[in-house]
């Protein structure tokens, strides 16, 4: 009997290896190992016509506190952060909130809600970059006819950072918003109906109940919004060319991890460049699941 | 219904409608734009909304300098082969996970986690090194490759799996299956819905991805839409009217997708939530 019952544990511990084998192996070749290269390569410089990578040392991160246009990336990527986070979320919030209550069409405001999440951003900005054009857009047009002044969206050097942002926020709504209304839908009705025989407000309501109930949802939605915006690439790439008089008041860490590893060919600066990024994403997740703890409710 | 909750109402629905429209109107825009002439496009005096004349010059055109079908081929391809592998190989590891002991069972799925907290820029040059150097730049393969394995569906579907009741499981073991057959006959189709969350999320991902095919495909031939789009922005640069004739092109059979698969699609989107 104990024969057969170690023989049944070792077959679950060779189907157990079997099936975990491709992700596994997979996962070691095409991520772990290249996440220690990548750290690796940014002790090098990449050398030029095809010799061979020259140990540096620390000169890349030497070079890179030294580089104002890393500082200026970082200034942007947590800026452009800050802008589409609060105010995406937010409205999304809105949104839910207003569907949340039985509405006749929900179904179709929540389809098309949901369009530009589905769009290539490539696309999307491309028509976001005709609306906002100076001369011939349909947004100065408008400024126009309504007596305001033409807003140079995407070269003044002040403003490009947030007509990027709008764009970003535009094409995150609807997916926050169906995440935030799932949310809401699963908070049980009774909770309502008891609160309203206590005599309990919509506001009280809202910040006594909708709130605390809808927390690990949002949550969710804001710190996976948070790591996305901090790796913001192709929105700024294709509204912004290197050329342009706002690309240094644009250009995302990412960007320029882009621009440095595989425009100007110095792979070596470029790693160094993520792994300012991965230090940037660590602190700020640390600093979420910190704060999480004062905010968010979990009831089980 | 009093008065006052019926005034209500109707402001939500205007509120809800002006949030449409924004939402719409870039689409709209571009469908028009797409229609006109340059000089219809840029036209300030007088404003013209509509094409007086609805012309397809700017498709013919775009269609002529750009390979679409070849530009199509290649995004699906790339699409079909990465929700296949993602979901093969990540159904096989979340079961494991999720419901099989075995020793280095925890330390592998630490690996699966690795992967899902760091920032995949990481990833990129070496995984550019890599098609370097098996010479597979400007291929399919080097489309697909950094989706053959998926860490995000791994850790989803481990979620659906562990939402199975173990009696189901221990029924089939009992009935005579095997540990694969308990999988592919009981299990699988039991999480259904979560392929299908991770099928669409794989799908969306690959086809709005831009980056990797413009690193690692620089032949046009080899482009997908996405990286395509921007190739055909620096070549046309201002002229809008055709440019938006490409955009339409490259977004409509994502558009007609979702529109076919809506349920499926903000399933996809709940489930994942409340999953996670």
């Amino acid at each position: 009997m104990k024969h057969r019952l170690s023989k049944a544990r070792i077959n679950e511990w060779f189907w157990g290896w079997f099936l975990i084998a491709p992700t596994t192996i997979g996962l070691i070749i095409l991520n772990i190992i290249p996440a220690i290269q990548t750290f690796y390569l940014s002790f090098f410089k990449s050398g030029d016509f095809g010799r061979g990578n020259i140990f540096v040392g620390l000169e890349n991160y030497k070079k890179l506190i030294n580089d104002p246009q890393v500082w200026g990336a970082v200034r942007n990527t947590l800026l452009y952060t800050l802008l589409v986070v609060p105010i995406g979320v937010f409205i999304s919030a809105i949104i839910a909130v207003l569907l949340n209550r039985n509405l006749k069409g929900q179904g179709i405001y929540r389809s098309i809600y949901y369009i530009p999440v589905i769009a290539t951003p490539a696309a999307v900005t491309m028509v976001w970059r005709w609306l906002y054009d100076y001369h011939y857009g349909l947004i100065n047009y408008v400024l126009k006819q309504l007596g305001l002044n033409p807003v140079n969206w995407i070269d003044d050097p002040n403003i490009a950072l947030v007509s990027i942002a709008i764009i970003s926020i535009w094409s995150s709504i609807g997916y926050n918003m169906v995440l935030i209304l799932a949310g809401l839908q699963e908070i049980p009705k009774v909770y309502y109906e008891a609160s309203n025989i206590d005599g309990a407000n919509a506001v009280t309501q809202f910040f006594k109940i909708t709130l605390p109930m809808v927390s690990p949802t949002l949550f969710f939605v804001i710190t996976t919004s948070v790591i996305q915006c901090m790796q913001v690439f192709d929105v700024v790439y294709m509204m912004i060319d290197v050329a342009r008089p706002s690309y240094d008041r644009t250009v995302s860490l990412v960007y320029l991890f882009y621009n440095n590893s595989f425009k100007y060919l110095n792979k070596g600066y470029g790693s160094a460049i993520v792994m300012v990024l991965l230090l940037l994403i660590s602190i700020i997740t640390v600093i979420q699941v910190k704060l999480q703890k004062k905010w968010v409710n979990y009831i089980s | 219904m009093t008065i006052r909750s019926k005034i209500y109402r109707v402001l939500i629905h205007i509120l809800l409608i002006i949030g449409s429209c924004v939402m719409i109107m870039p689409f709209v825009w571009m469908l028009l734009t797409s229609f006109k002439t340059a000089s219809e496009a840029t036209s300030m005096n007088p404003f013209i909304f509509f094409p007086p004349k609805w012309r397809i010059e700017n498709y013919i055109d775009v269609i002529r300098q750009n390979n679409f079908l070849r530009l199509y081929y290649n995004t699906f391809s790339m699409i079909f082969w990465n929700v296949l592998c993602a979901v093969a190989f990540s159904s096989m590891a979340a079961f494991a996970f999720a419901r099989l002991n075995f020793p280095g069972r925890d330390f592998c799925f630490g690996i699966v986690l690795f992967q899902m907290m760091i920032p995949t820029q990481i990833f990129i040059i070496p995984q550019y090194l890599m098609v370097d150097k098996l010479g597979a730049r400007n291929t399919i393969f080097a489309l697909v490759f950094p989706g053959l394995v998926s860490a995000f569906g791994t850790f989803l579907m481990r979620q659906f799996f562990k939402g199975i009741p173990a009696e189901l499981e221990q029924a089939a073991r009992i009935d005579g299956c095997n540990i694969g057959q308990t999988f592919l006959l009981v299990m699988l189709p039991l999480v259904r819905s979560g392929l299908v969350a991770l099928s669409i999320f794989t799908a969306l991902f690959a086809f709005k991805n831009l980056m990797w095919p413009l690193i690692v495909n620089s032949s046009t031939d080899y482009a997908t839409l996405a990286s395509a789009l921007a190739k055909i922005q620096s070549a046309y640069s201002v002229k809008y009217n055709i440019l938006m004739a490409a955009s339409v092109l490259a977004i409509w059979p994502m558009i007609l997708i979702y529109f076919i698969f809506q349920k499926q699609f903000m399933q996809s989107v709940t489930t994942s939530g409340l999953t996670m």
